[in-house]
Formats: C-alpha cells, structure tokens, sequence
C-alpha cells in the first residue's frame, strides 16, 4: 500500500479550497458577524433597561442560544422550520442561525463592557447637558469598545470556525468543498489537513487585525 | 436667586444620609459644605446637581424650582473628586463638547474653548489626551469644561482630595483667585478644615446628615455653636471640663492665677518652632498645650505645672468628657 503524501492532488486542490473559503466561508461569517453585532447591540441595551419585561426579554434570549448546541440551532431552522411552512434557502438559513448565536454571545461581552465604564462618565455627560441616549454614543460606546475588542474577536475567530457546520446544511463553503474534494478522491486525510490549515490561517489573519485594532483603541483606556 | 434647599431627607435603606437640610447658598459667593466622611455633604451637593433625588424636600436653584428637573436641564457646572476625563478625547474636545452639544457656531466654541483652556493655564496641552496630564492637570481641565456651558452654579465634589498635598494647596489658592475673577455661584464639598477656612465666604458645617452650623471662617472659629463645631475646625484639648483650644492655655510654675490647675508634664514634642506639651492633672489625664519655642524654654518632663485658659480664650462646655462636679 503506498503511504507517500500526493502532493499533486494537494496542489491541485488547494485552490478550490482556498476558492470555497473566500466566496462561502468569508462572506458566511462576515454577513453573521455584522448582524450579530447589531442584534448583541440591542440585547445588550435591553438587558441593561430599567423596563422589566425588556431586561426579561434580553435576560431569555441570552440563556437560550447559550444553552442550546449551534448545530441544533441551525437544524431547526434549516430543517425544522420548514414544518409550519417557513422554507428557507440554505445560505439565509445559515447566516440567520449564526447571527443569533453570535447575538446571544456578544450581549452579554457588549453588556459588560458598557458596565466597565466608571459610573461617573454618564454622570459627566449628564452634567455638561447630554441625553442618555447622545452619553450612550459618544461617551461609553467608544470607552467600551476597547475593553470589548479581545472577548469579541474570539467569538469572531470562533465564528469562522462554527462556518463549518453550515456544511451539514448544504451550504457550500471551505469544508463542504474539502469533503466533496476527499469522497472523489478517497483521500481523507490529506484533504482534511489542507482545509485544517487554511481554517488556521484565515484566523492568523484575524489574530494581527485584533492587534492592530486594539493598538488604535488604546487611547480609549490609557490612565 | 441663588440655591435655596429646603426640608431635603434623604435615606439609604435605614441609613439616614440627610435629615431635614435647610439651606441658603448666596449668589456669587463661594461656599464650602464641610464635614467628616459619610456625613451627607457629597449626597447634597449631588441632590443640588440632580445626580441623585431627594426623598423630600424641594432645590430651587436661580428661582428656577429645580426638585424634579433632570441633571443636564439644571444649567449646572460639576466638577467630580476624580476628574471624570472623558479619555477618548483631546482637553479640547474634553471642554468644547458641552458647548458643541448646544449647537454653538463653531466659531464661537474655538473662541470659548481658548478663553477657558488660558484661564486654567492649559492652552499648551490643548490636543493632548487626559492620560498625558498629571491629576492636577486633569482637574483644572476638568473645571474649564464644568465652566464652558456658563453654568449658574457651580457645584466642585471632593475635587483636590485625589491630589497629593502641594498641588491641593496650589489649587485651592488658584481656585480662590479664580472666582474671584468669576464670581460664579460656587459649592465646594470639602472634609478639609484648613481648605474651607481659606477659600470659602460661608461655610455649611454637616455632621451625621444635619447643618451643625452656617456662618463666615471667622464665625465658625470664633464662635462655634457646639462641641463637634470648634473640634471639627481645629484641634482642641480638654481642661476642667471645658474644650479649649491647646494654644489657648497659659502655662505656669505657680498657682498665683486663680482658677489654674495644677498638673505634671508627662511629654514634650518639638515639631519645628511649636512646642507641644502633654501635661495630666487630677481632671484630664492627658490635656494638650502647644506654644513656641521660647516660651517652652526651661519646661522639663516631670514638671509641675499650673494651667488656665488663655483670658478671653474660647470655650465650649466639653458633652463627652465628665464634668467633676456629675462625676459619680
């Protein structure tokens, strides 16, 4: 039985991999990454009201997508759904489950790092004739999102790897590609690998853009 | 016109943080609300800003009835103990953001925000960042951008006590002077005895959530309205049964001055020019006289001694220490 490495066929593939990474995974995890940081937005400021039924609210969503698997998450939309006559295409199926996940996720990082700021901001953008709301954008927002850069970009790195299981759903992305790549040519591990690393540098790739976005914002929380 | 506070309670759960606070606080003049930690002067003067909310009572700041008016629509400058910079902008910015919000010309806020950075001597650090400024620094920034909105009153929290001990000294002489330039209506909250004495036209004595008592420096030194008063605002010793302040005993080796009372000094302290003797007497087992250098020349430890009050020397009948005659 030959053991050698087929380097041809790690040549030849690699593109259709690489291909599939920037047309499906890319554009995957970058459209859910940008919905779910409005819909954390939003639960953040919900739980964080004084209204109740709205911290209620917020308080439920959070502990939902938490505490319930991803991949069940995207199967009772993909699959699920479709039983009381919501049929939805695989690509919008995936981006909706991801974004709820990522919402759930980053509230509570976004929640936190409105608390981190000192009470006394508000108390100053009050006291020179700011609203809440005007306080909220132009004072904490910006302070709090140098504390928020670190946990955000890992549930960002960890978005780009859970893409993956938009695969078992049909969408064709880096790994669907890599498993339809390794069934042709029976040679699984080989093709598995190749997706393994260009998942790793995709993620290197986002590891220097955190760096570089948090050398920006470091004003932001220097005493 | 001015700050009119009136029958304000204020309570933490079954803290009582104030308790009936009645007050006048006089246009144009500086004032100083003095008084130990956890006394209820800081949550005043946030009830004055709008920070917090009395459970009763009515603020009327201006002739404008203030109670129910939320912080940013009372007009009111707040400088805060730890500066309160907002980090992510330039001293500039920092100053001028108030007025921006107001929708001023721009020219206009250029113009105001160079007048205030030269009247806090900070027009050389107008594009730098707060955390390239010392606290001192900050603070002063932090007062141009309380002015820049022309408040009617301007109301300063604790603001040199995060500040090492020559800076506050610098600022407070700098803050008198500029008011005096100002003349803005001007509350200071203040645990500071010497820093009330010297920058206030009034001082508001709080104690335990009430007014001990309102009056000039000069007032309050000389005649303060009780035991926590004169005590609170100087050091004080006791002597027969009366608080007296400890350079205000005479000293000396006979009894020829009636009413004296014989004692032994047990300690002598030198700190620079002063002299401070601790001397027991059959009363007090440890009264305080201080004096200078030279009068204390030839005293010893072990000493026998006669003490009296200073003629014409302020006293205050002492509620804690036991008067001999109810002893028993």
């Amino acid at each position: 039985m030959e053991s050698g490495i087929d380097w041809e066929l790690v040549r030849t593939s690699l593109w259709p991999i690489v291909k599939y990474a920037l047309i499906g995974t890319v554009p995957l995890t970058l459209a859910s990454f940008a919905a779910g940081l409005v819909l954390a937005m939003a639960v953040a400021l919900a739980r964080l009201s004084r209204v109740k039924v709205l911290s209620g609210l917020g308080r439920a969503y959070v502990s939902v997508i938490r505490g319930t698997p991803l991949l069940v998450q995207l199967f009772v939309i993909f699959f699920g759904l479709p039983s009381i006559g919501v049929r939805l295409d695989p690509w919008p199926s995936a981006i909706i489950a991801f974004s709820l996940n990522v919402g759930g996720y980053a509230a509570e990082i976004i929640r936190a790092a409105i608390l981190s700021v000192p009470k006394g901001q508000w108390e100053a953008a009050h006291m020179i004739g700011m609203s809440n709301r005007l306080a909220l954008r132009r004072i904490i927002l910006p302070q709090a999102a140098r504390v928020s850069v670190p946990p955000l970009s890992n549930t960002f790195i960890s978005l780009v790897k859970d893409t993956s299981l938009a695969s078992l759903i049909l969408v064709t992305e880096l790994f669907r590609r890599a498993q339809e790549i390794a069934a042709f040519s029976q040679e699984f591990l080989v093709l598995y690998v190749e997706a393994a690393v260009v998942y790793w540098v995709l993620c290197l790739f986002l590891s220097v853009g955190q760096s570089a976005l948090e050398g920006r914002l470091d004003r932001y929380v220097a005493h | 016109m001015s700050i009119e506070v009136k029958g304000v309670n204020k309570n933490f759960g079954d803290f009582v943080a104030l308790e009936d606070i009645d007050l006048h606080i006089p246009t144009g003049r500086l004032t100083a609300l003095l008084g130990p930690s956890g006394g209820g002067k800081s949550t005043l003067l946030r009830i004055i800003a709008g920070l917090e909310t009395a459970d009763t009572g009515t603020v009327t700041i201006e002739g404008v009835e203030a109670t129910h008016l939320p912080a940013r629509k009372r007009n009111v400058g707040f400088v805060f103990q730890h500066y309160a910079a907002f980090k992510h902008m330039t001293v500039a910015k920092n100053v001028a953001f108030g007025l921006e919000i107001r929708k001023r010309p721009k020219a206009e806020v250029r113009k105001r925000v160079e007048e205030l950075l030269e009247l806090v001597h900070l027009s050389q650090f107008a594009h730098r960042l707060p955390s390239q400024l010392s606290g001192g620094q900050r603070q002063r920034m932090a007062l141009a951008r309380a002015l820049a909105v022309e408040p009617n009153v301007l109301l300063l929290d604790e603001p040199f006590g995060a500040l090492d001990a020559k800076v506050r000294k610098e600022l407070r002489d700098w803050l008198r002077r500029l008011h005096d330039e100002v003349h803005v209506t001007t509350v200071l909250v203040t645990h500071d005895q010497e820093e009330a004495l010297e920058v206030a036209d009034q001082i508001v004595v709080i104690n335990d959530g009430r007014v001990e008592q309102i009056g000039t420096p000069d007032e309050l030194y000389d005649r303060p309205a009780n035991d926590f008063v004169m005590s609170f605002l100087g050091p004080v010793t006791t002597l027969g049964g009366q608080l007296v302040r400890p350079h205000d005993i005479d000293l000396s080796d006979d009894d020829k001055v009636a009413g004296s009372v014989p004692g032994v000094i047990t300690r002598m302290v030198r700190i620079g020019f002063e002299v401070r003797l601790h001397v027991r007497t059959d009363t007090d087992p440890d009264v305080h006289v201080t004096m200078t250098r030279t009068h204390a020349r030839g005293l010893e430890t072990g000493a026998k001694v006669w003490l009296v009050p200073t003629k014409g020397a302020l006293t205050v009948p002492a509620l804690d220490s036991p008067e001999p005659a109810a002893a028993g």
